[in-house]
């Protein structure tokens, strides 16, 4: 007997440190699985951007090359036309939410006048673009991507390569350049919204009248402000689109792929968008921009 | 270059020698042991093909068949330029070549001259679904000819009469069967005039009496336009209505090559009849019976067994 549970403590001995080890190492190796797919992931849609511009400066000077322009328009109103409404009404409300929220602070410093420099600042140089970047990678982001997997699943990317059609040319193409336009548009609805929002707030609750409210904005900002603003919202737009196409067009998997690569979409487009503008405040600061 | 594509004819050769060297001048496919492999959940490469090796020639229709998972779907991807193969060779001769052209070591833009020669049908249909039918046939059109509007139109209308799907031609692919969805892909394969056409299971998913329509269409086609047609299929009614000869493959092995009359006699024999173990195979496959070398080889359990024979 007594031999018999040593035999059996030995072997619970000898097994722990062996499933430890083999835990360990499915751990790591998974780590490193993700860390490479990531990798990998960045890679191909660097070779995605690479080949899109590729397209872009052939279009503009070879004269048999298009991409289309009727594809263009009608991304343009998908992408663009389609999520003003949206834009508007969250800008709308990042507008009121600053003033609100700034307004004791500023109170107790004696300067409630200045809301109207920090909202506009706050707003042009930062929550417009980013704000839209978010709402798009959202809006239009996972709906490219739905829609470019739905394309691979039911053969339409490869019965575009069987025509000698290049599917970067015919769809990213017009994707990429609509959201890039587009964006950049929005982002100036985004920050004209935004700071609406903030007079009607700073108007009706903090009794700042529209006048002055109006005159503090134009002091505060420069021409600087609205460019790199609008410099960041381009480059969020590029991102959202790039990585939405990416997703799109390496589905696999039937309608789960589809659902998994939509979601893909918008969470890896908010951390790049994000990662981004961290790069680009760091980036202006150290420029004084 | 392989053994089929030398295509010089001696001035002293015989009647036969310049049959045979005709033959080999009509060949429009030349595949060469052709390999490609996959990698499993382990991340091992596991074979789907192996070593195959056939030839199509100009105007005939041949149909490639085998069980699911023989392979192919993977060759027809292999063929049309979708999978990079990992060995052997897959040579097109159209004829606006002047000597044949190896895919596997052509560049995009060669291969892209290649496929405009070239018309598929996918197993769906594959249609573009924010196109409109018309559409759909028109974009190659748009897409590689310099031509007027105009005249799009006109060719337009004419493919898809050819299909006899001029009324649907305002319709969206949602709006189609499945028989249609395969008809108007057929037109907008036929848009530029192609000297091959690959086609992805053309029965699959119809009922008997679309399935026969589609058959009379491909025969149709090839006879109108003599283009060469190369069929994936495990249709064996659809395959026998249509096939000249017919490539069996069988876990990604080709078992036989031969004329349709060959494999109308391995089907029509008694199994136990036959000798060879690739024609007890194929009989099996053709007859659809449920117990034999094909069944046995995949390594049916008892109870699987006992399941299907009761």
């Amino acid at each position: 007997m007594n031999g018999e549970r040593d035999t059996s403590q030995t072997r619970q001995l000898s097994s722990w440190p062996r499933r430890l080890a083999e835990e360990t190492g499915e751990f790591a190796g998974g780590k490193i699985d993700g860390t490479l797919a990531i990798v990998e992931s960045i890679g191909e849609t660097g070779y995605l951007l690479g080949s899109t511009l590729k397209w872009i400066f052939k279009s503009l000077f070879q004269k048999n090359v298009t991409f289309g322009r009727n594809a263009l328009a009608e991304q343009m109103t998908r992408v663009g036309v389609n999520s003003i409404g949206i834009v508007i009404l969250v800008q709308m409300f990042i507008g009121c939410i600053l003033a609100l929220q700034l307004a004791p602070t500023l109170e107790s410093y004696g300067q409630l006048e200045k809301v109207a420099d920090v909202v506009a600042i706050a707003i042009v140089r930062e929550l417009g673009p980013l704000i839209t970047a978010i709402v798009l990678s959202g809006f239009a982001g996972a709906s490219i991507a739905a829609e470019l997997g739905a394309m691979v699943e039911s053969e339409e990317i490869k019965a575009l390569k069987a025509h000698a059609i290049n599917p970067i040319r015919f769809l990213i193409v017009p994707r990429f350049l609509s959201t890039v336009i587009m964006i950049v548009g929005l982002a100036v609805i985004a920050d004209v919204i935004g700071v609406i929002g903030g007079l009607l707030t700073s108007w009706f609750v903090l009794g700042i009248s529209p006048d002055a409210y109006m005159e503090s904005t134009q002091n505060a900002l420069v021409t600087k402000d609205f460019i790199t603003g609008l410099v960041k919202a381009g480059v969020f737009g590029a991102l959202v689109s790039l990585i939405a196409c990416h997703a799109g067009m390496t589905v696999r998997g039937g309608a789960v792929g589809v659902g998994r690569a939509t979601t893909s979409t918008v969470v890896k487009s908010i951390v790049a968008i994000i990662g981004m503008d961290a790069v680009f405040t760091a980036i202006f600061y150290s420029f004084g921009l | 270059m392989p053994y089929s594509l030398r295509f010089s004819i001696h001035s002293d050769s015989n009647s036969s020698d310049f049959a045979l060297a005709k033959r080999e001048s009509d060949i429009v496919i030349s595949v060469r042991e052709l390999r490609k492999s996959f990698p499993n959940d382990e991340g091992i490469d596991v074979n789907v093909l192996e070593a195959v090796t056939f030839d199509v020639h100009r105007g005939e229709t041949v149909v490639i068949m085998g069980g699911s998972g023989c392979g192919k779907s993977t060759l027809l991807n292999c063929l049309i330029g979708e999978y990079r193969i990992d060995g052997g060779s897959i040579h097109y001769h159209t004829q606006q070549m002047e000597c044949a052209l190896d895919i596997t070591e052509s560049t995009e833009k060669q291969f892209d001259g290649i496929r405009k020669r070239l018309g598929i049908l996918f197993q769906s249909g594959a249609l573009f679904n924010s196109l409109t039918v018309a559409e759909n046939v028109a974009l190659p059109l748009k897409e590689h000819s310099f031509v007027d509007d105009s005249i799009i139109d006109i060719v337009v209308t004419m493919k898809l009469q050819q299909v006899k799907m001029l009324a649907h031609r305002d319709k969206y692919p949602a709006q189609l069967s499945g028989g249609q969805k395969k008809r108007a892909g057929l037109a907008r394969a036929t848009s530029l005039d192609p000297e091959i056409l690959y086609y992805d299971e053309p029965s699959a998913g119809l009922d008997p009496v679309t399935s026969a329509a589609i058959d009379d269409l491909i025969m149709d086609l090839s006879k109108k336009l003599n283009v060469t047609s190369v069929v994936v299929t495990h249709e064996m009614d659809s395959a026998f209505r249509i096939a000249d000869r017919m490539v069996m493959l069988d876990k990604g092995r080709v078992l036989k090559i031969g004329d349709r009359g060959e494999f109308e006699r391995i089907r029509d024999a008694d199994p136990r009849s036959l000798t060879n173990d690739n024609e007890k195979l194929i009989n099996q496959f053709l007859n659809g019976y449920s117990e034999g070398p094909l069944t046995d080889a995949e390594g049916l359990s008892q109870f699987e067994r006992l399941l299907i024979n009761g």
